[in-house]
């Protein structure tokens, strides 16, 4: 059932993911920026917040006449400021909902990533609390309804002696004494969120919590115009004596107050309770079955630290040396953490497949697919492949290639050092290699795309060697749903490659030598 | 190219962030139907107790700490409030009301809201906060006009013993 909403919500987000991806590119697709939009939008809060708060009166009487000021007088600066701290509110309603759903849709929430998932639900609430928070500062119409609605609601739990809506109900029982305690609210809840979005990303490695310049600056551009075109207004003053019957509500934040009215205060808090349940126990619906953590080999790590620097989960750290080699530092896996994406096996330098012991050995591995066997399973994936142009394809698990015939499979493209697309090349064990890649914006283990075109770029060790061909090597990335596209275009790719002269490049040791006879087939040495 | 495709970046997010400022204020609610009052019941007040205070017997006197001997003992629960409230012809409210408090000696609560249309009730309202258990301790009754919008509040002040409309 899960996997069925799952599946659904991916395919809707594919819809709309590939058209931003055409027009904005990778780097600045902001459905891949969604977290960094969230931290983006959240200072811009904060920064409006701050400047506002010199404006505003908080006695009881002067309220809604300082934000009136702020609004009509002063509006060209104070009043911008005032729709930039709504509209930016909102939009981070937006970008935490978006990426909530979007992080449900492409399965990162399960595993070892249940803290950010888990972490996330606090912040929801909080995000709530200081915008509703907010609403009340305002004093009216608006503030009217949303302070009797929220008391009416707080009042349906057993908390509170003497129902606080009573409050609201009739003039002359608030103080101004109430309007300290809610702008003390009102700062003191987007601390606590801000708090929790730093445990929000605890568990990651570079995480995005700045957008590209491009993005921020283009945001802010829009932002303005919003606010010039739509200023946020209040709704006229509070009077008590009336009733708050029809006013203008801000749906992303007060969706659930209507729903008072049809289900009542205690429905809306079994949502609430099921809606929270369900979010927390997720990660567990089913638990994520992966394979075993990486492993370090002691005997083959120099203590390079490049695993620790490639992991995308803060999953190696660096400790001393435990044996008698001569280096400072060993990797050390916490398990708890690794994805088991093989992306520090890539990043190993002792991870080459051109190395001539016994059995191939690598510094850091995944037990459950070693660099041996994914030697082997190359070897054998080109022992099959036909033609005029043999073209190898390196796809991932997640990616738009995982269904291809012929491919070798792997849970992330990084996982695959760059000596092993030179030794395909060089043992003339196919004439292209394609490294067929998940979605860039949209990377299952979010920092495998970025790292196999640095890799090959020669701009992250371990580096792709100039000798190898760049026109024999293509990178497709493509989500799950693009496989008619990566058919396509590694046919193109195929094509090209056989109107390519044949290669002259040559392993500088015959690979019958290169290789012991018991890891390599005869065949591949007979091909060459 | 490169301005072509900024500009249409550009226009996506302005058009998307318009999107939100949009729904940021609109549709308007409408929370009950035009031309409605609200009537809210709601007060907070403690009935009498469940038992009288009474004098301690000499043998449980002895039984008490010598610190903690007194002469006499008040039970701490509260009796439930019985409330009742019409509008016009119809009785809208009838309840007991449980007082709070683990130990039930908290005061009883109300907080009810009515809407009804605006126009001319005859509102009354009673209350028993006694042992007896017929009649009432405390009632008021007006004839009242609702206007359109208005919030017309039925409150009780403990203090002085007597209901108060405004």
């Amino acid at each position: 059932m899960i996997g069925a909403v799952r599946y659904v919500l991916r395919r809707g987000f594919e819809l709309i993911e590939r058209p931003f991806e055409r027009l904005f590119g990778p780097a600045l697709n902001p459905l891949a920026q969604l977290g960094a939009l969230g931290f983006f939008f959240f200072w811009i809060v904060a920064g409006s917040g701050i400047y506002l708060f010199i404006f505003f009166d908080t006695g009881i009487e002067r309220a809604y006449e300082s934000v009136e000021y702020i609004s009509r007088e002063q509006w060209f600066h104070a009043g911008v400021m005032r729709s930039f701290h709504r509209y930016a509110s909102d939009l981070m309603v937006v970008m935490v909902a978006t990426h909530l759903l979007r992080q449900f849709a492409n399965d990162q929430y399960r595993g070892v990533r249940w803290f950010s998932w888990f972490t996330g639900l606090p912040m929801i609430w909080l995000l709530y609390g200081s915008g509703i928070t907010g609403y009340w500062l305002v004093w009216d119409r608006l503030a009217q309804y949303v302070a009797l609605t929220s008391s009416e609601l707080l009042d349906r739990l057993p908390i509170f002696g003497e129902p606080i809506a009573r409050n609201f109900v009739s003039t002359g029982t608030l103080t101004s004494r109430f309007f300290t305690l809610m702008v003390f609210m009102h700062i003191a809840v987007p601390l606590i969120l801000l708090f929790i979005m730093w445990v929000h990303i605890l568990r990651i490695s570079r995480p995005k919590i700045n957008p590209p310049r491009t993005l921020a600056v283009m945001s802010l551009v829009a932002l303005l115009g919003v606010a010039l075109w739509n200023p946020a207004l209040s709704q006229g003053h509070v009077d008590l004596a009336k009733a708050p019957i029809g006013v203008g509500l801000d749906w992303f934040y007060l969706p659930l107050y209507p729903l008072t009215d049809i289900w009542g205060r205690g429905g809306v808090w079994a949502f609430l309770g099921a809606f929270s349940l369900m979010i927390g126990l997720m990660p567990w619906l089913p638990p994520l079955r992966r394979a075993r953590a990486a492993e370090v080999d002691l005997a083959h790590c120099n203590g390079c630290a490049r695993c620790a620097e490639d992991c995308p989960y803060e999953a190696i750290r660096m400790v001393r040396r435990t044996d008698n080699l001569p280096f400072p530092t060993q990797a050390q896996v916490n398990a708890a953490l690794c994805t088991s994406c093989g992306i520090c096996v890539g990043a190993c330098p002792s991870s080459t497949p051109f190395r001539r012991s016994e059995e191939l050995k690598t510094g850091i591995d995944l037990p459950d697919f070693t660099l041996k066997e994914l030697r082997e399973r190359t070897i054998a994936a080109a022992k099959a492949l036909q033609g005029p142009a043999r073209v190898l394809v390196f796809a991932c698990e997640y990616g738009g290639g995982r269904r291809l015939d012929g491919a070798v499979r792997l849970p992330c493209v990084a996982m695959a050092p760059p000596s092993l697309f030179d030794f395909v090349l060089s043992q003339d064990l196919a004439d292209g290699v394609v490294i067929a890649g998940c979605a860039e914006s949209a990377c299952f283990s979010r920092l495998g795309a970025a790292w196999t075109k640095q890799r090959i770029a020669g701009m992250r060790d371990p580096y792709l060697r100039a000798r190898v061909p760049r026109e024999r090597i293509a990178t497709i990335w493509a989500s799950a749903f693009a496989t008619r596209g990566v058919i396509a275009e590694i046919a193109a790719f195929t094509a090209r490659i056989t109107a390519l002269p044949r290669k002259k490049l040559r392993s500088p040791q015959a690979p019958t030598t290169a290789l012991p006879p018991n890891d390599v087939p005869a065949e591949v040495g007979s091909a060459i | 190219m490169t301005y072509v495709r900024l500009a249409g970046q550009f226009l996506v997010i302005a058009a998307l962030f318009a999107a939100v400022a949009a729904f940021a204020n609109w549709p308007a609610y409408q929370q009950f139907p035009r031309g409605s009052a609200i009537v809210i019941l709601t007060f907070v007040h403690g009935a009498d107790r469940k038992a009288e205070c009474r004098l301690l017997t000499s043998q449980e006197i002895e039984k008490l700490a010598p610190n903690m001997r007194r002469v006499q003992t008040c039970p701490r629960g509260r009796r439930p409030l019985y409330v009742e409230l019409d509008l016009g012809t119809r009785a809208v409210f009838r309840k007991s009301l449980p007082p709070t408090g683990i130990a039930g000696d908290g005061p009883s609560r109300v907080y009810q809201r009515f809407v009804v249309p605006a126009g001319k009730y005859d509102v009354a309202v009673r209350m028993r906060d006694t042992a007896r258990v017929e009649g009432f301790d405390h009632t008021r009754e007006e004839a009242v006009t609702l206007v359109p919008d208005q919030t017309f509040v039925i409150d009780f002040r403990s203090e002085r013993g007597e209901f108060v409309f405004h």
